[in-house]
């Protein structure tokens, strides 16, 4: 059990009221999610007392900030059960780890008419990157389907696996659906059929224990804002020996090891993937954010989410006007998706934000996935270790005035 | 919100005044919002001084969407063509009576977009035709 109280007052934002008289109520976690006062003070002392450039400074500021830069690195490596850090490439989120992997690993080993593997449950950042490549280099896309409750279809995965695709690229967890996808059977699948695996971690990193050596997933990616950290920095997480035969990302400096007005030689990893001034306070403030969770215990930080979200789906099933998307609750993360019977999300989330609370309304960047639901759009409360069931209440009586309003 | 959703607004979206499609018409368009899905199709029609004599819409989306088109074509009846191709966003939120933030902008100023469009006899809309 986590103590609430306590976490709550560790989250400054939460104090302000959105409008006089009510309170914030954040149930938008799955975009972003709040910050710690420890990740804020992390990153404030450091730019306060020890902020210069990495690597190669030869001064006290440099050796200390890159010390703080590199100690953040190890940590990440550690929630993660990374054997090595040098396997944790800093990205700018997500999104920047996929396209990573696709420039330096994709282009380089995949050939025209090659098959990549996704799922039809996939955020835009597991899509368009592929459809890039996929223009570029003539490879084809095929998806492992959905079943209609909303979980993968692993039957017709094993089918698909018979096709010999050269990558399976899936998410952990649905950003829409919540759904918790079998990542360790998955993988161990997609190798037995000769294919890489990639998977986007961005909701489940945050949310519940991930261990990357139990999962055995070739690379792994998530971001930091949305488990307590800074904005515009991620990781990739990839294997040494793949990650040493790669091709660079971006080029410039510290990716190299030489450069001559003939070419360069490139650096070490991580650094061949991380190449300019990197965010140096915003790895120092997801170490903070590391720290700051396994202090609580990602496994308390699920148990607490579970409850919530098995409270958030037994009261909306009293609302006969509400329907919500994705798999009954022992398949789901933290993500409660519904559709408010002849009410547009924006209009929901309208009304919903009069009373401070704030939900997301749209298409959550999973656009397809939408199209395969046959909605255009849907609302979407996605809770963290600092909702309680009083926010839940507060949700359902603004659905209650919603449904007065428009119905 | 009591001032955000407006009786005007919440009136225009539950009985549209000229929802509705035209089997004759003289100027049409449609077009979507495709970050929220809204889908607005327009049909108009002028009379012999070359005024907007009909104007009817059909489609789908959000209460602001739908109620700026229903009050978006009462306006524009009886107003000649150069008239339409006058209006503004400004002329839209007047409409509406309220503001908005960018993202709920785009879903009130979708139909003058779809209707300057079907005025202009364009075969795709786009965004500079309502800044």
């Amino acid at each position: 059990m986590i103590n609430l109280q306590k976490i709550r007052a560790d989250f400054p934002i939460l104090a302000r009221d959105v409008h006089p008289g009510k309170p914030l109520v954040y149930l938008d976690s799955g975009a972003t999610s709040q910050k710690p006062a420890a990740v804020i003070e992390s990153m404030d002392s450091f730019y306060r007392t020890s902020n210069a450039n990495i690597h190669r400074g030869i001064y006290v500021l440099a050796e200390e900030a890159t010390a703080l830069y590199e100690q953040a690195r190890l940590k990440i490596a550690n929630f993660i059960g990374a054997p090595f850090p040098r396997e944790i490439i800093f990205t700018r989120n997500t999104t920047e780890s996929i396209n990573l992997v696709s420039h330096a690993w994709a282009k380089k080993f995949l050939n025209a008419g090659d098959l990549i593997l996704l799922s039809e449950m996939e955020h835009h950042s597991n899509l368009v990157p592929w459809f890039m490549l996929a223009k570029e280099k003539g490879i084809r896309i095929e998806y492992i389907p959905l079943t209609s409750q909303g979980l993968l279809d692993l039957d017709k995965y094993q089918q698909l696996l018979q096709k010999e695709p050269k990558l399976v690229a899936f998410t952990h967890m649905s950003n829409v659906l919540g759904t918790i996808n079998p990542v360790k059977p998955m993988v161990e699948m997609a190798h037995r059929a000769g294919a890489m695996v990639l998977v986007d971690a961005a909701q489940s990193v945050p949310h519940f224990p991930v261990n990357v050596n139990f999962l055995e997933a070739d690379f792994l990616a998530f971001s930091a804002h949305k488990m307590c950290g800074p904005t515009g920095i991620g990781v990739l997480f990839g294997r040494e020996a793949m990650l040493e035969k790669m091709d660079p990302f971006l080029g410039g400096g510290e990716m190299i090891k030489k450069v001559t007005y003939e070419g360069f030689i490139p650096n070490e990893i991580p650094y061949k993937f991380e190449a300019g001034t990197p965010a140096i306070a915003e790895a120092i403030g997801f170490g903070a954010a590391v720290d700051y969770l396994s202090q609580i215990g990602m496994d308390s930080i699920a148990e607490h989410e579970k409850e919530i979200t098995r409270y958030t789906l037994e009261c909306l099933s009293n609302l006969k006007w509400v329907q919500v998307l994705g798999p009954p609750i022992e398949f789901k993360g933290g993500v409660v998706s519904f559709v408010v019977e002849g009410i547009h999300p924006h209009d929901v989330a309208q009304v919903l934000d009069s009373e401070g609370i704030a939900i997301r309304a749209g298409h959550h960047c999973a656009m397809p996935l939408h199209q395969k639901l046959g909605i255009t759009a849907s609302s979407r409360a996605s809770f963290y270790l600092y909702n309680t069931k009083e926010e839940v209440d507060k949700l359902v009586i603004g659905l209650n005035k919603v449904r007065q309003i428009f119905a | 919100m009591d001032d955000f959703y407006r009786e005007i607004i919440i009136d225009h979206y539950k009985s549209p005044a000229h929802r509705g499609q035209l089997e004759h018409k003289d100027y049409s368009f449609e077009d979507e919002n495709p970050l929220c899905g809204d889908f607005i199709h327009v049909d108009l029609t002028l009379d012999e001084n070359q005024k907007v004599k009909d104007a009817v819409f059909n489609g789908h989306g959000c209460a602001i969407s739908l109620a700026s088109t229903d009050l978006l074509l009462d306006a524009i009846r009886g107003k000649t063509l150069d008239e339409v191709k006058m209006l503004t966003k400004q002329d839209v939120l007047g409409l509406l009576g309220i503001e908005l933030s960018p993202v709920r902008l785009k879903c009130a100023l979708l139909p003058l977009k779809v209707v300057k469009a079907a005025v202009y006899k364009l075969t795709e809309a786009d965004d500079k035709l309502v800044e």
